[in-house]
């Protein structure tokens, strides 16, 4: 496979101009330039490793969860602390990972595959991951002193409400949900402004790659359902800090207010991370099937429905609570009927399997246990969707069991599956085969291992969020092999980690193109140049490295001299204007402290509205002061040719 | 230009910053060893026989604890300290406990043995059906009433109709002595 | 017809009564249905990863083969979604069948959840010094529904007996209810399943079904005051417990203590577990529950109490005679 020549034969021929467009988009060197970057991947990255951090982090919090509950009325941690733990894990697994390092992955890939040079918004991007990491900072420096949060990730109302939940350590459980839906909401925004107005000409919506439409429908769930939690999370932060009562029965405010609020958000960001999970893993599948991905439309239309019908599902986590029963059998079936598009994707999936040529390499690995173990999270799925089983096990460990399949056949596995499949285009190294097929394996049994008992342990009764259980209970055995599975789980990550470390040490070269892939991310080098693309390249079908193995046609005539980026229609991809973005500041990150403080004093003081927004607008009012900068620059387009279609080399002289 | 070395500063910040978390959020279930409804440490008079000790203030350390101030707070309620002082403190037949008069004292120890020892005029004592570190738990709720606590460890509104304002947000009194004679303001 | 009082293990694969039972037998169409899809659909999977194929050149899927891949495709989401459909409406049957109990004559109690206990009521509107309170165990006859109207005191709280009953939760500000019914004479343990602090994990309940003659004769039992001690050791332990910190949370009808922080204790004696089905009701776990509860249930609102061995003893010994 000669890859490299696929690197965009068409040449700035200039090198003049080539090393100026280098020169244009380079990062600050040093500290300052770390603080200052807007590069999508630079940002990405960094979302990456504190996300894999966290999870991490969270993963350390189920060990010791696990520990304690490996045996009946164990003492290894008391009641104040396996709350914490558990509050801690949920919070950190589904705030500050699944969601962002999804996200991210997102941010990284999506600009690369619809062929541009930054997202949307680069200086916002910035700040989105800043307001994320102070979040993930204050919630670790507050379980450090004592004040995790201690009445789960869901903080149901009235438990963790002003009277029975003492001290701050629920206010910052609070602040820390704003800070992850300000940097969700921002980067929401990016992928979406991104995918529809700046993908590379000819990209029309029916040739996006499947991922970067993962990606859309992801971002517009986020846009809907996170809101609801943010104001939610404000409230609570209100009733305990300045007594107001929303959620308080006495003086006309509703306990169930909290929780519907919570899971309007709740439920869709199940889809949230689970969308990209499957979108990573229909990206990989043509370069590891050497065919695309059979039922291209029926895929891209199921996402678009499970993204509708997941804002429909969110008081089936509410069954025991008083609902009116009309309104929970509407909830039932539309938990039913999720299973639909769900079903015609892995269909779609096993389709392109069987008719294709399986190279059996880790990223192919991950995808098809991924695939495996989600089936059977999603038939349990099905069978909570109906109330009288449901209120059987509801709240049981046969609830844990059913979402941890859920989580990790459908968001932690692509994960990984992703990671090996893209790293070597972000790192320019490969990551050991050997390592990673262990890496799979014990992950796969542990898995396995450690959740398939569970439901079991739910049948019998076992309810969540316990600390410990008595010894007649009969519950010690399986929760000991769940503990022994879960030590497996934790040998396969550090499997994970060493293969990282082996790869940055001496890990083999990577090409630019090592599996062959037909997406526009391998039409780059590995890793990418900060400028991404030479040329903007011109997109005729949807996978274009597959029509030009050899050289990819081009548009040029982006200026040199500044950074700039090509806008395209929102439908066709029909170049529309030449757009000027944004340099290096170190505004996005002055904003991003000075919303910190906002939020942090919040926590202490309601004087921390009066000081946070002051100094936000101070720091936001410099980042946008009009500096004399250059607005777009419309295209002039003919119109018949622009309802001729853009993927001809005709089009692209336009730009000249 | 040489960096000023910042680092004792931060460790100090950092220090200070756990301490005052830790010891605001700890959960102090089990005292060791547990208190029983035993005596009173407080020494109500400052005369001794023999040679004299220093006295120290009493300032227990459930005053810098949240759960503590908050487990005070339900204790006040259905010990029905609320009965007679009101809920929040705001007074009833018993004198209010949210203003800056204090007819007993306004020290720790002296509510602790207000609480203990009873007062004339209706104040019953809770000798031997409370323990130590309950009447200590109701003690800081009672100091946090009239904002004498961090703003940080006092309790917030509960969740009953509640028409007083809550105790985080009060400003501190500056206690007083009181020998107005009892029974006139409430009649 | 006699039958021997079951302890069962809490489980919802036992069941013991119909409500249960309904739902269990739904539950073994659940767990055939999906094992049947599992294999077919990951046996599908496995098999188009694994089977040997032909060489042949890369990347070429001939369209008639796409075709004939489609039409099996919209085969199996038709076959997805016929399941679904037959799913949905055993599910409505079952719904329609468990909603409310189908005989007359039904028992009302009163639950009301507290961090970390029980409180149960029966309820008798016409006239009130019938009325029974007690704590973690709620006593049914066999064969009549009972039907339970539950609020809580504190935070969310959910009612559940897996051999009884699915959940319902407890509320603050609200009244919700849920019926079960048990076939079987037993005794049924149940504990909180929604998460409510520091002990939920020790907010157990045990439901005993009883036949009825034996569930009448509770009854009276359960109405009648307090047992007078009738020898000096006990009249001193119900001094200790007048007089000590007992009587300011726990109430002895017969008596003066009313407190209503606690559990009612007027026939706590004749209870099978105390501290919230935590700990068998014996002697030596009573002492070390009365001594030191925060070893037992750490965050729990009982305080510790320094008894004298002699006061303690003589507590002891009242609190066993309160049957």
């Amino acid at each position: 496979m000669s890859a490299p020549t696929r690197n965009l034969p068409v040449p700035l021929d200039d090198s003049a101009a080539l090393t100026e467009l280098e020169r244009i988009w380079a990062p600050r060197r040093g500290f300052r330039g770390w603080l200052t970057s807007v590069d999508h991947k630079s940002i990405a990255k960094r979302y990456i490793v504190t996300a894999l951090i966290m999870f991490l982090l969270a993963g350390l919090e189920a060990a010791a969860m696990r520990a304690q509950l490996s045996r009946p009325e164990n003492t290894l941690v008391g009641p104040d602390m396996y709350n914490q733990l558990f509050s801690m894990h949920g919070t950190t697994m589904m705030f500050l990972f699944a969601v962002p390092i999804m996200i991210a992955v997102g941010l990284y890939l999506v600009p690369l595959m619809v062929g541009t040079r930054n997202v949307a918004f680069p200086r916002l991007n910035a700040c989105g991951y800043w307001v994320y990491l102070i979040g993930a900072i204050l919630l670790y420096a507050g379980f450090a002193v004592n004040s995790g949060p201690e009445a789960g990730w869901f903080a149901y109302v009235p438990l963790s409400g002003p009277q029975y939940s003492a001290g701050k350590r629920t206010d910052i459980w609070a602040q820390m949900i704003t800070f992850t839906e300000i940097a969700g909401l921002i980067a929401a925004t990016q992928l979406i402004v991104t995918i529809l107005k700046q993908r590379a000409p000819g990209m029309s919506l029916n040739r996006v790659p499947i991922f970067v439409w993962g990606m859309l429908v992801t971002a517009f769930m986020v846009i809907f359902a996170m809101p609801s939690v943010a104001v939610g999370s404000q409230y609570l932060a209100m009733d305990r800090l300045i007594s107001t009562h929303f959620f308080n029965p006495a003086e006309g405010g509703d306990a169930l207010l909290w929780q519907h609020m919570f899971w309007f958000f709740g439920h869709p960001e199940v889809y949230i991370m689970f969308i990209p999970g499957t979108a990573i893993v229909s990206a990989l599948l043509p370069a590891f099937t050497r065919r695309s991905v059979f039922g291209y439309h029926a895929v891209v239309l199921s996402m678009i429905a499970t993204g509708f019908i997941g804002f429909g599902l969110w008081v089936h986590h509410m069954f025991a609570a008083p609902v009116p029963q009309l309104g929970q059998s509407l909830f039932t079936a539309a938990s039913t009927m999720i299973a639909i598009p769900n079903g015609i994707q892995i269909f779609c999936w096993i389709a392109t399997i069987w008719t294709g040529r399986p190279i059996f390499r880790t990223p192919l690995l991950f995808a098809i246990g991924g695939i495996v173990i989600f089936i059977a999270g999603g038939l349990t799925g099905v069978m909570i969707a109906s109330i009288p089983f449901d209120l059987q096990v509801h709240d049981t460990y046969f609830i844990v069991a059913h979402f941890h399949y859920i989580i990790l056949g459908g968001v932690v596995l692509p994960l990984f599956a992703g990671i090996y499949y893209w790293f070597p285009k972000v790192t320019g190294r490969l990551l050991s085969e050997t390592l990673g097929k262990l890496h799979f394996w014990l992950m796969f049994v542990g898995v396995n291992v450690t959740f398939f008992p569970m439901h079991q342990l739910g049948m019998e009764g076992m309810p969540r969020r316990v600390y410990t259980y008595l010894e007649g209970t009969g519950w010690g055995d399986l929760n000991l092999v769940a503990t022994i599975g879960a030590v497996t789980i934790f040998a396969s990550v550090m499997t994970f980690l060493a293969n990282v470390v082996s790869a940055y040490v001496r890990g083999e070269r990577a090409p630019d193109n090592p599996w062959d892939a037909p997406t526009l991310e391998w039409a780059t080098t590995s890793p990418p140049a900060a400028f991404n693309f030479r040329n903007i390249p011109v997109v005729e079908s949807g996978a274009p490295l597959w029509d030009h193995p050899a050289e990819l046609p081009v548009v040029t005539g982006l200026r040199t001299d500044r950074r700039e980026v090509l806008l395209t229609t929102a439908l066709d991809a029909v170049p529309d204007a030449r757009h000027a973005h944004p340099g290096d500041s170190i505004w996005p990150f002055m904003l991003a402290v000075a919303i910190g403080i906002f939020f942090i004093t919040l926590i202490f003081t309601p004087w921390g509205f009066v000081i946070g927004t002051v100094l936000s607008m101070i720091a936001f009012g410099i980042w946008a002061w009009p500096r004399g900068h250059h607005d777009a620059e419309l295209l002039e387009l003919p119109r018949d040719a622009a309802a001729a279609g853009a993927t001809d080399r005709a089009r692209s002289e336009v730009l000249r | 230009m040489p960096m000023r070395d910042w680092t004792p500063g931060i460790v100090a910040l950092i220090a200070i910053t756990t301490l005052t978390g830790c010891e605001r959020e700890e959960r102090r279930f089990r005292e060791v060893p547990p208190a029983g409804t035993a005596t009173s440490d407080v020494v109500m008079s400052s005369l001794q026989p023999g040679p004299s000790l220093v006295s120290v203030a009493h300032e227990h350390p459930y005053e810098r604890n949240a759960w503590a101030v908050s487990q005070g707070k339900r204790l006040y309620v259905q010990m029905n300290c609320a009965g007679c002082h009101g809920m929040g403190g705001g007074g009833g037949m018993g004198p209010p406990l949210m203003d800056d008069e204090w007819i007993y004292g306004a020290d720790p120890a002296n509510i602790f043995s207000t609480i203990v020892e009873g007062r004339p005029n209706g104040m019953p004592s809770f000798r031997g059906r409370l323990s130590n570190d309950q009447v200590w738990q109701i003690v800081s709720y009672v100091r946090a009433l009239s904002g004498q606590l961090r703003k940080d460890v006092r309790t917030s509104r509960d969740d009953h109709s509640s028409d007083y304002p809550d105790e985080q947000n009060r400003n501190r009194q500056s206690p007083r002595q009181s020998f107005r004679p009892r029974g006139s303001e409430f009649p | 017809m006699l039958q021997a009082p079951r302890y069962a293990q809490q489980s919802m694969i036992d069941p013991a009564g119909p409500k249960a039972a309904a739902v269990y037998d739904f539950w073994l169409f659940l767990i055939v249905t999906s094992a049947v899809v599992f294999v077919v659909v990951v046996g599908a999977l496995l098999f188009g990863a694994l089977k040997r194929r032909p060489r042949a050149p890369e990347r070429a899927v001939p369209v008639d083969a796409e075709h004939r891949v489609a039409r099996i495709v919209g085969g199996a989401v038709a076959a997805t979604a016929l399941i679904l459909a037959v799913f949905l409406t055993l599910n409505w049957k079952l719904e329609r069948a468990i909603a409310a109990p189908k005989q007359g004559n039904v028992l009302t109690v009163d639950v009301i959840g507290h961090q970390w206990w029980w409180e149960i009521q029966y309820p008798d509107s016409l006239n009130v010094s019938n009325w029974i309170s007690t704590a973690n165990e709620v006593h049914i006859p066999v064969n009549r529904p009972v039907r339970l109207r539950m609020t809580s005191r504190d935070v969310i709280h959910s009612f559940w007996v897996p051999n009884l009953s699915g959940k319902k939760d407890l509320v603050p500000g609200r009244v919700t209810e849920t019926w079960f019914q048990a076939d079987t004479p037993g005794v049924y343990r149940g504990q909180c399943a929604e998460f409510c602090g520091h002990q939920h994990a020790n907010m157990a309940l045990l439901v005993i079904a009883h036949r009825p003659d034996e569930f009448r004769e509770w009854v009276a039992a359960a109405r009648a005051p307090a047992s007078e001690p009738y020898d000096s050791l006990r009249q001193a332990g119900k001094q200790v417990f007048l007089a000590g910190s007992c009587s300011l949370c726990h109430s002895v009808s017969g008596t003066p203590a009313y407190g209503r922080v606690g559990p009612d204790l007027t026939h706590v004696g004749s209870r099978r577990t105390i501290a919230a089905g935590t700990l068998p009701n014996t002697r030596g776990h009573m002492a070390g529950w009365i001594l030191d509860p925060q070893r037992i249930k750490p965050g729990a609102y009982m305080p510790p109490n320094g008894l004298e061995p002699s006061q303690l003893n003589a507590l002891l010994a009242y609190l066993e005679g309160l049957k």
